[in-house]
């Protein structure tokens, strides 16, 4: 059962485009064209953003998107209150919300991976060690080592990519474990083991290859969260400090706008929601795919 | 099952350990203390006389050792900027918490599991499937941005809900739902995915055979039975999430409790008020995930002999 598993997702993962496609529902297809269109967007900021992110602008601050009364031309999306286009700073934003999960979801990945890595094939005193790590970093919310760190290191960008960093190491850890016991028990790894292979290349050669599509939904699913973690961050004040835009310090500002300008807020915030929903359909997509034992329901 | 609940309490004085030390190397190694409370102009000899007072003089293993010693003898110093006790700044917040959290839990359970079991039994019509995609959209919504809309929606434009304050009942809605939000959507598919697993068991064809009304089934036969193991999936979740929806959703609304407490200290950089929030939120998450994990063995004979063994 195992055996079939693990040789049908390995293959799902050789030929990611076309294969994938094809099997996906237009719920899928539509986040998927999201997603693109966002990462797209973001790689291009500076080529689509019509005006400098930080570029303020007096005479024409809290001005409101096309086709409203007082809208200033070519600031489509409008102004904020410093008189900067807000659809330069979602797109650079944007860009930096991408930057920093993705760099937040690799490192975690790399902790957590090397970690589950290690205890899997350890095993022993050094399993228990770092699985009593896991429990610890389980019962600690996380809220509260981001705060006490973002509060005494300050919130400068490679801080915030250290906490993004953290951030659901130990799920990582826990699958990749749970996978790397379950292969050991395989017969091609007891083979390479009785034929001498040293431990770093049945770790490297035979075991890790095995356990890339478990990582690869773990992976989509924490990029979901740590995007949900960075903007909340930068909403309260504690991520990304001003002038830099992200899209949760753009809600966090212009909320003292509300009632005057929504759209300041409008803007980055319905963006976050089309990033969260493409990513996290994508995830629970390649999850319920990863795992042949779901895709019956 | 004694061994079991010493085995929890040693895991959890480990984890307390861990946090408590976490604190406090990591309020120790971002430079001295002493240069954040002091003001401009101080002498070298004022700074000095500071440090002996605070007790920074030493290394940082005796010092270390003296915070320890304080922790337990149950002093953990003064705010920086109010001059009073972080314990009684702490205390009076604990109340305003409480209730909000009281209400999200109510307010969670009481619309997640209806909807739920609505979805487990509606699973093939379009009700089924419309929950489960609400359920599953409302996942991927920050509590931020769903308290921002609403009281963009219902503040603003309609004018029908208070945002700052906490007297009175109308001031509970927002809040309280913005906390729910994640949870309800996580605890409706739990909730149906148990009773799914449920719904497919013999005792409940027999349940039917036997010609019961099909309320009594579902409630009786189905939802009690589900609940374990939606007991077991939730119960490690809960405190972690109150802990990240109260600090978020209480700052949004300025709720006068622990949440909006840890990130203004957080900002003023108010250090004896962080360590001090920080240390309570973390013990009471973990107390109440012992004791959980403990009553949960208590009441499932299958864990407790399980692990117990």
């Amino acid at each position: 059962m195992t055996d079939i598993s693990h040789s049908f997702t390995l293959k799902a993962i050789r030929l990611p485009g076309i294969g994938l496609w094809k099997q996906a529902n237009w719920i899928v297809r539509i986040a998927t064209l999201v997603g693109l269109a966002l990462v797209v967007l973001s790689v291009a900021a500076p080529l689509v953003a019509p005006f400098d992110p930080n570029d303020q602008s007096l005479i024409s601050r809290l001005r409101p998107p096309l086709g409203f009364d007082r809208y200033k031309d070519g600031f489509f999306l409008g102004t904020d209150e410093l008189g900067r286009d807000i659809l330069s700073r979602c797109t650079f934003g944007l860009r930096l919300t991408f930057a920093l999960a993705l760099a937040g979801a690799c490192i975690s990945l790399l902790i957590g991976g090397t970690l589950g890595l290690v205890a899997g094939l350890a095993g022993g005193h050094l399993d228990d060690l770092i699985m009593g790590l896991v429990d610890a970093q389980i019962a600690i919310p996380m809220t509260l080592i981001a705060l006490l760190t973002l509060s005494v290191f300050g919130s400068s960008i490679d801080i915030m990519i250290l906490v993004l960093g953290i951030y659901g190491w130990e799920q990582f850890a826990r699958i990749i474990r749970a996978e790397v016991k379950k292969l050991r028990q395989m017969p091609f790894v007891e083979a390479a083991q009785a034929a001498g292979a040293p431990p770093l290349r049945i770790a490297f050669v035979h075991v890790l290859p095995n356990v890339v599509s478990p990582i690869v939904v773990q992976f989509t699913l924490n990029f979901s969260n740590i995007v949900i973690w960075e903007s909340t961050l930068s909403f309260l004040g504690l991520g990304v400090q001003p002038p830099t835009a992200t899209l949760g310090s753009m809600v966090g500002t212009g909320r003292d706008y509300l009632p005057t300008a929504p759209w300041i807020v409008l803007a980055p915030a319905l963006t976050i929601l089309l990033l969260t929903f493409a990513v996290q359909i994508l995830g629970d997509w390649l999850r319920d795919h990863a795992d042949v034992r779901l895709r019956s329901r | 099952m004694i061994g079991y609940t010493l085995r929890t309490l040693i895991k959890m004085a480990v984890t307390l350990f861990v946090i408590v030390s976490l604190v406090f190397f990591a309020t120790r190694l971002s430079g001295n203390p002493v240069d954040f409370v002091l003001g401009v102009g101080i002498t070298e000899d004022d700074k000095q006389l500071l440090i002996k007072y605070y007790g920074l003089d030493g290394s940082i293993w005796t010092q270390y050792w003296h915070y320890l010693g304080s922790i337990l003898s149950g002093e953990f110093g003064l705010s920086f900027l109010e001059r009073r006790p972080v314990s009684a700044i702490v205390a009076e917040r604990i109340g305003p918490s409480l209730k909000l959290i009281f209400g999200t839990m109510v307010f969670t359970f009481c619309v997640s599991i209806p909807l739920g079991i609505a979805a487990a039994i509606y699973r093939d019509r379009l009700a089924g499937s419309a929950i489960m995609i609400i359920a599953f959209l409302g996942y991927a919504v920050p509590a931020f941005v769903l308290a921002i809309v609403m009281i963009m929606v219902f503040s603003y434009w309609l004018n029908w809900l208070p945002v700052v304050g906490n007297s009175t009942f109308s001031h509970y809605i927002m809040p309280t739902i913005a906390m729910s939000g994640m949870w309800v959507a996580a605890l409706t598919r739990f909730t149906r995915n148990a009773m799914l697993d449920v719904l497919s068991q013999d005792y409940m064809r027999t349940a039917r055979a036997k010609g019961m009304p099909e309320r009594v089934v579902i409630l009786k036969h189905g939802l009690r039975n589900a609940s374990i193991t939606l007991l077991s999936v939730m119960g490690l979740q809960i405190a972690g999430w109150i802990a990240a929806g109260s600090v978020v959703v209480e700052s949004i609304f300025s709720w006068p409790g622990i949440g909006e407490m840890l990130v203004r200290s957080a900002i003023q950089r108010d250090y004896p008020v962080l360590q001090f929030g920080v240390l309570s939120v973390a013990v009471a998450v973990i107390l109440i995930n012992a004791a959980v994990d403990i009553a949960y063995a208590y009441a499932d004979p299958r864990i407790r002999l399980a692990k117990g063994t």
